[in-house]
């Protein structure tokens, strides 16, 4: 069965080593394809259809398989990740040289090769011993790889032909490689051309746009103009870098103007951290957050930032004398103080291109195929692309992706990937948002949900070990109206000896989801469940976080129970912790609670376990408050939504009672319980949550704001900062408390998971905790169920795995967790915006009341208070006189013309929908009081006269 | 540029191997004429010779002697050319000192050492090629050297190596894929019965794995012996026919 041959591997330079290594051929290496006598018996089962007969192609009207090259798969993954394209023979040779040249493509061929539906087979064509090629002498490693492919495709074929004479099976090997295409040929290889083929698949016209454009052919022809330098090669950068003539730096580009970027150079040395660059010419091709290598100009070169806006609009590309003009623009007299270091891109060191969302701008020409695509991200630069369906794709959303950018081009090429859908239809933006903050948010993919348990699920004798039944409990929920992922529950009774016995019930998602499986990676990626205001991207599947582990009323459960025994006085007496069953008698919202626990009429055991946990509660906050707990606000704020088409009617800012700081008290204190118990069992590897102190220098803005008004606050500790806060308190204007808390909240930081064994700090500022974990909400956070593991290891309910115990995973683990949250925030906050923006292209033009927020050198920033909407109000605007502005920063406040804002005066806004840029809609806001001749609005909405006509007559229209 | 890839998604280690499949092994005994007991073993590129002599009187300091039983003397060298880099290993160095301590220990668990009370068995075992699970060669081949002198055994002494890659425990490791760094398990079993005679491991394993790699190790050390079973039986029936001329 094993057939050695051993041979001469490679030799490194200095010192010549000898390398041998041993490489078995096989004969039990199976093709693929079911009905296969001869490989029958081979290990795995057969992955290739037996009778491919879509894709139609009208070159080969036969069945067949692919046989792609390493350079069509890398380049074409696009096309290959179709639906449409399914078959495919995918060498070992090919998967290596896919490995050493492009992680991402490797990944995304390994995903495609999971799923079952596309029936893509790995043959190990290296392995196999009649397909196996020895390199000769004179021939270079990649003639070798292409004759092997050519090889291994020659085999098949003969392969195939053998198996059944009658069905004319064949494999069609795909190459761009003119040289490699012909000599297949030669050979007796059906070969066609990546583009040949593609175009030839009738059923399948939109293909062709997924094509990558590869710059050999046609691009190269028509402007033979070179534009940029030309890159240096890697080896001669990592020596410039070496010898310190060149820096290492992430590019960034600037969102204002298209001319110009900054790089922050990696390393130590304080001074030329960040590298200012300008000019189409000194970017020489770099994308945002590409790894690039720069050269530092002559310091009489050196320039300032420059403070103009500058968008690329230009739709002729070949307008590169134009481009020099504008450059000049940046060049204003600065004087010396203000110059930075400035260089140019002399290579690319690594490429960080990702699929962009983003608008087609069609091209002027009405039958031309090349059009612009303009990225949603203001630091891409447009992209050009070939599509035949412009028109189609017009005013729509698009994902396009980077192939390259030639010398000679002013705009990188790429290709059309994806059509998301209508600009400003609620689910394209969603997605939209959605791909631009990273969340995963495709559905769960069969691996995932093989892991799933087996419905009808029962409780069954296996998951009763190690598990309390604790179903005879009174335990009800309570949560906010609609939720549907339940993941806590609480019960409290009295003990004979006249004690309470408190428990905090938690979903056992743990028992569900088992470390290492699927499903478990896939949760850990998704990291947190994000809320949109219509939509919830789930992190675990459907099954598990809406049924099996919410704890829904009147149905067993399994759940992780926290139980103290508390006295009167909500001390602890003992605390515990154990898996369990529960059965709970009610979900309650947050309201119904509050009602039973109101009204003197009901007794029932369920008002009456509500009620002691409301008294403890209020205990158990106000110890915590006296501690020094800040109570911070934020404007929340509730869509009301349209049953029916689900847009917003309505807007409201989130209610708070008194069962809701019930609830969250009993979090707070089951979540400290145990970070102790996991930090004490697990010193070296808990995940814990902590919130650091903010410097001082944070809190400036919010002393100087309450000192305006005649306040003083103190922030020396948290509990300083709480008493100051809470000693605010004017009877003329009660909202200030509130705005105090908010900016408040501003100068926070932000909380975040980490393991014990990487840092010693654990501190929680806010909650003004030594130690503090999250364990209540396992359904919806990753951490959580890593919190739960840890605890079942404690408690010895559950075995441990290497993973768990390992610090410097957990401490990665931790990483993506925290870019999730803070992704996951950012898109949240994205989606109610969107939805505002909604709300007010409904709702038309409105005026509200307004208080000043932040004051800046030449706007204001205002919160309304009845939308909990915050914007900002510009008093300097492109095609009006510029008005008086006189900025105080110690104050802070602003004198306009005659009129001075201070922080937290009140003012009236007129609110309204700009949607000039279609790609970037915003509310716009316009001050109304106190008037200012020339910059307000008049007060009287119903006669805008002269102020902005044009703006209405749009509004109208629509 | 990405590192090596162990275990392929289809099963394939980097030369072509399944998980739990061997090297090829080769083996002849009695290699040379003027030792008691003499062996060479290949285990795909990793090549070792054995020498045995004795059971004879003690050498050296009378003092070693043990009253009850024979004293089992290992030695380990390894030739300068045996890896990639030329370098000179002097003799006693650390390394083959606890090789030699390792062998001996593996050794002493089966030979019948009582029969031999106050008397010396030297065991020398030189690795001119390594290609990874050294030990579990010089274990091998050295059990052929004691046989071939004809030293009484409980039984013969197996070993083989195992690691343990992306869940999956693999047997008989190569120098690429020790030099992964993963962790390494090499296991010296009594077939026969089923003893461990030495069990090492390098790097960290979890708990719940150790079984599964353990099962491979000793799985893959009982695939040796029927290899090296079949090599003795040959090389007996060789020397009788020799013999019966």
């Amino acid at each position: 069965m094993l057939k050695s041959k051993t041979f001469l591997k490679k030799t490194r330079a200095g010192g010549v080593m000898k390398i041998v290594r041993e490489h078995y051929l096989r004969d039990d290496i199976g093709c693929g394809a079911p009905g296969c006598a001869a490989c029958g018996g081979a290990h795995e089962g057969p992955v290739l259809e037996p009778q491919p007969l879509d894709p139609a192609s009208s070159l080969c009207p036969q069945p067949h398989y692919l046989l792609p090259d390493t350079n069509v798969l890398l380049h074409q993954i696009d096309v290959l990740e179709d639906p449409a394209i399914r078959n495919v023979i995918v060498l070992q040779t090919v998967l290596q040289e896919v490995r050493n040249r492009s992680a991402p493509v490797y990944k995304r061929i390994r995903d495609v090769t999971n799923n079952q539906e596309k029936h893509f087979y790995t043959f190990t064509n290296e392995h196999h011993r009649e397909t196996y090629v020895e390199q000769q002498q004179g021939e270079n490693s990649n003639d070798r790889n292409d004759r092997a492919i050519r090889v291994a495709a020659k085999w098949y074929n003969e392969h195939l032909k053998k198996m059944s004479a009658e069905n004319q099976l064949q494999v069609i090997f795909i190459t761009n490689d003119r040289k490699n295409k012909e000599k297949a040929i030669e050979e007796g290889i059906p070969a066609f051309t990546c583009e040949e083929y593609v175009k030839s698949l009738t059923a399948n016209p939109e293909l062709i746009d997924r094509l990558a454009c590869l710059s050999d052919e046609g691009n190269e022809i028509e402007s033979g103009k070179v534009i940029f330098s030309e890159h240096l090669p890697l080896s001669k950068l990592q020596q410039g870098i070496k010898s310190g003539t060149y820096l290492q730096g992430t590019f960034r580009a600037s969102r204002e103007n298209y001319l110009e970027a900054t790089v922050w150079v990696h390393g130590d040395t304080e001074e030329n951290k960040e590298i200012i660059l300008q000019g189409l010419k000194n970017l020489n091709r770099a994308v945002h957050e590409d790894i690039v290598a720069v050269e530092l100009l002559p310091k009489n070169q050196w320039v300032a930032p420059s403070s103009v806006v500058l968008h690329d609009e230009g739709q002729n590309e070949d307008d590169v004398e134009k481009e020099e003009e504008r450059e000049r623009i940046l060049k204003t007299a600065v004087n010396e103080k203000m110059l930075k270091p400035t260089g140019r891109v002399v290579g690319i060191i690594k490429r960080n291109w990702r699929p962009y969302c983003g608008m087609l701008s069609k091209s002027d020409i009405k039958e031309s195929r090349r059009h612009l695509f303009t990225p949603a991200d203001k630091r891409i630069p447009r992209i050009r692309i070939e599509t035949r369906q412009a028109s189609t794709l017009e005013g729509r959303r698009i994902i396009v992706s980077i192939d390259g950018w030639p010398r000679n081009s002013r705009y990188p090429n790429g290709h059309f990937v994806k059509n998301l859908g209508e600009v400003g239809d609620k689910e394209t933006e969603t997605e939209v948002l959605l791909l631009e903050h990273d969340v995963p948010h495709q559905p769960f993919s069969q691996a995932v949900l093989s892991f799933l348990p087996k419905m009808p699920w029962s409780i069954t004798e296996k998951d009763m070990k190690n598990r309390e039944d604790l179903r005879h409990l009174c335990v009800c929920s309570v949560d906010p109206p609609g939720c549907t992922d339940i993941d806590d529950a609480l019960h409290c009774r009295e003990l004979e000896n006249g004690d309470l016995e408190v428990g905090v019930h938690i979903a056992d998602v743990s028992h569900f989801i088992r470390p290492g499986n699927a499903l478990d990676q896939e949760s850990a990626r998704r990291g947190t469940t994000v809320y949109l205001c219509e939509k919830r991207i789930d992190m675990v599947p459907e099954l598990l976080s809406s049924n099996l582990c919410s704890l829904r009323s009147n149905v067993d459960r399994l759940a992780f129970s926290c139980i103290w025994e508390m006295n009167h006085n909500a001390e602890i007496l003992k605390t515990r912790f154990t898996k369990s069953v529960i059965n709970s008698k009610a979900s309650l919202t947050y309201a119904e609670a509050q009602m039973r626990i109101d009204s003197a009429a009901m007794n029932d055991s369920i008002t009456t376990s509500l009620r002691g946990l409301n008294k403890l509660a209020k205990i158990l906050k106000k110890r915590r408050i006296e501690k020094g707990a800040l109570t911070l606000s934020s404007p929340e704020v509730r869509f009301h939504m349209d049953s029916e088409t689900h847009d917003p009617i309505d807007l409201q800012t989130k209610e708070l009672r008194e069962t809701n700081s019930m609830v969250e008290e009993f979090m707070l204190l089951a979540n400290i319980s145990v970070a102790k118990k996991i930090h004490e069992e697990f010193s070296e590897h808990a995940l814990l949550r902590k919130h650091p102190a903010p410097p001082p220098s944070n809190y400036e803005i919010l002393v100087k704001a309450a000192k305006s008004k005649n306040l003083e606050i103190k922030t020396d500790t948290a509990k300083a900062l709480a008493d100051s806060l809470d000693r605010v308190d004017s009877p003329i204007f009660p909202y200030l408390n509130t705005l105090l808390r908010i900016l408040a909240t501003r100068c926070m930081m932000q909380a975040v998971y980490f393991c014990s064994g990487m840092d010693n700090d654990f501190h929680h500022y806010g909650l003004a905790s030594p130690i503090y974990t999250h364990f209540t909400s396992p359904i919806r956070r990753y951490a959580d169920i890593i919190v739960h593991r840890l605890l079942a290891v404690a408690i010895g309910a559950d075995c441990t795995y290497p993973e768990l115990t390992d610090k410097h995973k957990l401490a990665d683990l931790c990483k993506n967790l925290n870019f999730r949250h803070k992704m996951a925030q950012y898109a949240q906050r994205a989606s109610v915006a969107f939805h505002t923006q909604l709300f007010f292209k409904s709702k038309g033009i409105v005026s509200e009341e307004a208080y000043i927020l932040f004051v800046r050198k030449n706007a204001i920033v205002v919160l309304i208070p009845k939308y909990g909407l915050e914007g900002t109000v510009f008093f300097e605007e492109k095609d009006k006189p510029k008005p008086r502005l006189i900025y105080d920063d110690e104050v802070p406040s602003l004198k306009i013309e005659d009129t001075v804002f201070h922080i937290f005066d009140k003012v009236k806004v007129r609110i309204m929908l700009d949607s000039s840029n279609l790609q970037h809609q915003k509310i716009r806001m316009l001050l109304v009081e106190p008037q200012i001749p020339g910059i307000s609005v008049p007060t009287d909405t119903s006669n805008m006269d002269n102020s902005e006509p044009e703006r209405k007559k749009k509004k109208l229209q629509k | 540029m990405a590192g090596l890839e162990l275990l392929s998604d289809q099963g394939y280690r980097v030369d072509g191997r399944r998980a739990r499949e061997l090297r090829k092994i080769q083996a002849r005994m009695g290699v040379f004429a003027q030792a008691d007991g003499s062996a060479y073993i290949e285990q795909g590129n990793t090549k070792a010779l054995a020498v045995v002599y004795g059971p004879h009187e003690i050498r050296g300091s009378r003092s070693r002697a043990l009253p009850d039983r024979a004293l089992v003397n290992c030695q380990y060298s390894s030739a300068t050319f045996s890896t990639g880099e030329r370098k000179r290993r002097p003799h006693g160095d650390r390394k083959s000192c606890e090789m030699g301590l390792q062998l001996r220990q593996a050794f002493e668990a089966a030979i019948l050492t009582q029969l031999h009370p106050r008397s010396q068995i030297d065991i020398y075992v030189q690795v001119l090629q390594a290609d990874g699970g050294i030990y579990a060669a010089c274990v091998n081949v050295a059990t052929l050297a004691v046989l071939d002198a004809g030293i009484p055994m409980r039984d013969f002494v197996c070993a083989c190596s195992a690691g343990f890659v992306d869940g999956t425990a693999l047997a008989d490791l190569s120098h690429v894929e020790e030099a992964a760094g993963g962790p390494q398990l090499a296991l010296a079993l009594l077939p026969a019965s089923g003893q461990i005679a030495l069990l090492e491991m390098d790097a960290r394993l979890h708990e719940d794995h150790l079984e599964q790699v353990l099962e491979a190790a000793a799985q893959a050390a009982r695939d040796v012996h029927t290899v090296l079973d079949r090599v003795v039986r040959q090389h007996v029936q060789e020397a009788s026919i020799l013999l019966g001329d």
